[in-house]
């Protein structure tokens, strides 16, 4: 029979190919930067990262994850009994039988895939990943049908006759090819499989390996300063280990149905700039590009390859410069790709190297370098807010229980409100709380997002040694982009320790625990409705979800929740400097997530952060009321006489 | 060869922060100065007097200049002659700068003083320079209310920049950082005259208050845009160039500008 030696010789052949391809794909992968990672450890627990951390993702799509889990976990088995059984030729019926039952799980969850692809959601991409169940199907079917006088159910020789077993043996063999092409060949040469071969080695070596096991890694990673180059210019200079990143890509588009600057029509789709990054690093043109596009953009212009500029060809900057930053993306990314990092490397070089920030972020940027705040105010006018509020200034004090910083809120009369209504329900509780005052300077958070690396690394220095000099346990913010600086990012520049052994925590983190100390007392909430919105940087970036939430209900508030929130709460459109670079949409994000608030039926949006306060009020009325969730506490709080006065 | 345009560059101060920055004319002049290089009209130099360890001098480079030459000048020192000398040893036949400096005497002197010496016209406040052909320059002049004259001049001249010019161009670190500084150590020449001055901060001085006389929105867009009437000026059209001179003269007299 043919296929005796047939089908060793193609399953050998196509291993070898693949094995060729992998090392091709990687030698792409390593035209990238040099990055430590831990190989063997990285490798060993590569296994444990893709049955729970990834699987965690995308069990989030129960349909999906069941579907994969047989199709993959199947193919993953059957491969490995492919290889023993007709490979080496191994005869044992309980490997054949092994086998079987392996291709009928492939088969059934390979069914699956073919159902969702019948009628597909927008979000996935067409094109190649249009044939991958059928070649699923086939690989099963075909090898179902190969494996079964191993395992004894037709006998070895067929009573066909010769040219009927010849023609059997031929439709077997192309059968073969085709499904175990795509398979294996593709897994390596670029075709849809290429998500396994890439994805298990991006889990291996992913850039935060800090994300798996539950953990959390948010902050941005620092610029190297100094040098012929800043940030990302070419594919090539991104990390090796973010190249990886980019081809686990498997479009599924989950990112592009969470991405605000999609959705408002910005020229932004992640899923679509990932695979540009795939194209920068493969070389080639867009045409083939099956998914999204970004909007108002056609595709089949774009090109590049490790060698030029990005953005002279493949990616727009408008593209970069639409990102909110808001993590919506990378919080969804069943394959953990890190498109934040990327989008802020490249913002990078636009900044520090082409002097090209759109709109006002040059104005805003220079304001920053040289008066600490964005809008250019005089630094001494940054304790005025509080001339009223008697509030301890750490130069007198040097030492206090809890630091309040107060942020670029202290200079915008909304924000101010937040402020005021934060330090009566601190005074309440009898928290010995004091201030910078005019030592305090910008966060650093927008000259970062904005791709000034140079700027934030000053002013992060700058504001540690300042906060170096005092004493405090407790540092806490009404501001969660200030919150996330100083929590996640003010690590890698505290050399001497300024915030080691300091609780830096959200207003409404220390606010619950006051709550539960029961040294804050509020009354009952009495108006209507009421929903809450999770500030980006909050919620997705450091996990607060619980004490906001925690903080209405002390209030008698039973929040109605609105569809997206948590850790798929749509973003407000005001992080990342997306006010300030302001690229043109169809839509804008806050009217949208206005329009979110709106569906509950809720009459008041809390929220934590002021920037969500700007962007929401933004939106024309009528529309509920936006309130800071300090601002609600104060209204209701219930303030004991002090004894003695009478 | 293309003609050699220099602008001269200070060092500015916010005026919220007072903190040092690259300041907001003097970076227009090296705006403009780029721009006629990027137009393949003249060659661009950047110079400045002082010091040559200010970090404010990357923020000039780093709009995209890959040199910058420092004289160097301690602060009691006249940049006037090594400014000339510069100026003389280059070549250089425009000279861009702001009208005033943001630091220091801040008396817009400057320009007129290096006019004067080098014998080159001074176009004061220029909005924009639209060509240069032959030598001959044809520069935007500003004016107050937005409105602009156009005038011929021929190359070398030296020219201040009105606030109407191109906005600076963003700075960008990286350049600016690499951007090599060149200093060039030139005899100093102690300012005696100023080491004389008493210096006292400035009073600030008593505003006006803003009477609003318009009743309607006309009366105020009339107001905020109208040309000042003077009703004693006399327009000269034929009369010969003694009179012309002469009338001038008079009224230079009567305005107390010579005795």
């Amino acid at each position: 029979m043919i296929l005796d030696w047939l089908l060793p010789t193609l399953i050998g052949v196509l291993l070898v190919l693949a094995g060729i391809g992998a090392v091709r794909r990687a030698n792409l992968w390593r035209a990238g930067q040099a990055e430590k990672v831990d190989v063997i450890a990285g490798l060993l627990a590569m296994p444990k990262r893709y049955l729970h951390d990834l699987h965690h993702v995308v069990e989030r799509d129960k349909y999906m994850s069941r579907t994969h889990v047989a199709t993959g976990g199947g193919f993953v088995l059957a491969m490995v009994l492919v290889i023993l059984v007709h490979l080496f030729d191994i005869q044992s019926r309980i490997l054949a039988w092994m086998l079987l039952a392996a291709l009928g799980m492939m088969f059934c969850g390979a069914l699956f895939v073919f159902k969702r692809r019948l009628n597909p959601p927008s979000r996935l991409s067409k094109g190649p990943w249009m044939r991958l169940p059928k070649s699923l199907l086939t690989f099963a079917i075909t090898f179902f049908v190969l494996t079964l006088p191993a395992a004894g159910i037709l006998p070895e020789s067929l009573s066909l006759s010769h040219i009927g077993l010849t023609l059997v043996s031929v439709i077997l063999a192309l059968l073969v090819m085709l499904s175990l092409g795509e398979m294996l060949f593709g897994m390596t040469w670029g075709g849809p499989m290429k998500h396994a071969f890439a994805g298990a080695l991006h889990l291996a070596f992913h850039r935060r390996p800090e994300r798996f096991g539950g953990g959390r890694s948010t902050g941005l990673k620092p610029a190297k300063l100094g040098g012929n180059s800043h940030g990302v210019a070419k594919p090539e200079d991104f990390k090796w280990n973010q190249l990886l990143g980019f081809d686990a890509c498997v479009q599924c588009g989950r990112c592009e149905a969470m991405c605000p600057a999609f959705a408002a029509g910005q020229p932004l789709n992640p899923k679509k700039l990932i695979q540009d990054m795939v194209l920068g690093l493969a070389g080639g043109t867009d045409e083939k590009y099956a998914g999204s596009p970004y909007p108002n953009v056609a595709v089949g212009k774009a090109s590049g390859s490790p060698q030029e500029i990005i953005t002279e060809g493949l990616v727009s900057t408008d593209t970069l410069w639409s990102c909110t930053t808001c993590r919506a993306c990378v919080e969804e990314c069943p394959m953990m790709i890190e498109h934040v990092d990327a989008i802020v490397d490249m913002r990078r070089f636009l900044t520090l190297e082409k002097g090209d920030t759109p709109n006002k972020g040059a104005e805003v940027l220079e304001n920053i370098i040289a008066t600490d705040n964005p809008n250019g105010y005089a630094p001494g006018s940054r304790t005025h807010w509080a001339a009223d509020q008697n509030l301890s200034v750490m130069k007198d004090v040097k030492k206090a229980e809890v630091l309040f910083w107060v942020s670029d809120g202290a200079f915008d009369m909304r924000s101010q409100r937040i402020l005021r209504a934060f330090v009566t329900l601190l005074k309440a509780a009898n928290v010995e709380v004091a201030i910078l005052g005019d030592e305090e300077r910008d966060c650093g958070d927008v000259a970062r997002r904005l791709g000034d690396d140079a700027t934030f690394q000053s002013l992060a220095k700058r504001n540690l040694a300042t906060l170096a000099q005092y004493e405090f346990s407790t540092l806490v913010t009404t501001d969660p982009h200030a919150f996330h600086c100083l929590k996640n990012e003010y690590a890698d520049f505290d050399q001497d320790g300024a915030l080691h052994g300091v609780d830096v925590l959200h207003h409404t983190t220390l606010l619950n625990h006051l709550i539960e100390q029961g040294v804050l007392q509020v009354d009952r909430f009495k108006g209507g409705k009421v929903t809450y919105h999770d500030p980006c940087y909050l919620g997705r970036y450091n996990g607060e979800y619980e004490s906001p939430r925690a903080l209405l209900s002390s209030l008698g508030i039973d929040i109605a929740e609105m569809e997206r929130s948590g850790y798929r709460s749509r973003c407000c459109g005001g992080g990342g400097g997306a006010p300030i670079t302001d690229i043109p949409g169809e839509r804008r994000i806050a009217d949208m997530r206005m329009e979110d608030v709106v569906a509950t039926g809720a009459e008041l949006v809390a929220v934590g952060c002021q920037q969500c306060t700007a962007m929401l009020e933004g939106v024309v009325e009528p529309r509920p009321q936006v309130r800071d969730i300090a601002e609600i506490m104060a209204e209701h709080l219930v303030e004991h006489l002090v004894e003695g006065a009478a | 060869m293309l003609p050699k345009a220099l602008a001269l560059v200070s060092i500015g101060r916010h005026p919220q922060s007072n903190r040092e920055r690259r300041a907001e004319q003097d970076g227009r002049a090296v705006e403009m100065g780029l721009h006629l290089q990027e137009r393949q009209l003249m060659t661009l130099s950047v110079v400045h007097a002082g010091n040559a360890d200010s970090p404010v001098l990357r923020q000039y480079a780093g709009m995209g200049l890959s040199r910058l030459s420092v004289i160097a000048q301690q602060a009691n020192e006249d940049v006037l002659s090594p400014l000339i000398d510069h100026v003389k040893t280059q070549g250089v036949s425009l000279l861009l700068m702001g009208v005033r400096s943001e630091m220091g005497q801040s008396s817009g002197m400057l320009p007129y003083l290096l006019a004067e010496k080098l014998g080159w016209p001074l176009l004061p406040r220029v909005a924009d320079i639209q060509s240069i052909d032959h030598g001959v320059a044809h520069v935007l002049l500003a004016l107050p209310r937005g409105q602009r004259r156009l005038v011929r001049v021929a190359l070398p001249f030296v020219a201040t920049m009105d606030k109407s010019a191109k906005a600076p161009r963003q700075t960008a670190y990286g350049p600016g950082q690499r951007a090599e500084i060149e200093v060039i150590n030139t005899t100093s020449i102690e300012d005696d005259v100023a080491a004389q001055w008493q210096f006292t901060p400035a009073k600030p001085r008593p505003k006006r208050m803003k009477v609003v006389k318009a009743k309607t929105a006309a009366d105020r867009f009339k107001a905020a845009t109208a040309k000042p009437v003077g009703g004693g000026g006399k327009v000269l059209k034929n009369e010969t160039v003694e009179e012309k001179a002469q009338a001038i003269f008079d009224f230079l007299l009567e305005e107390k500008v010579i005795r």
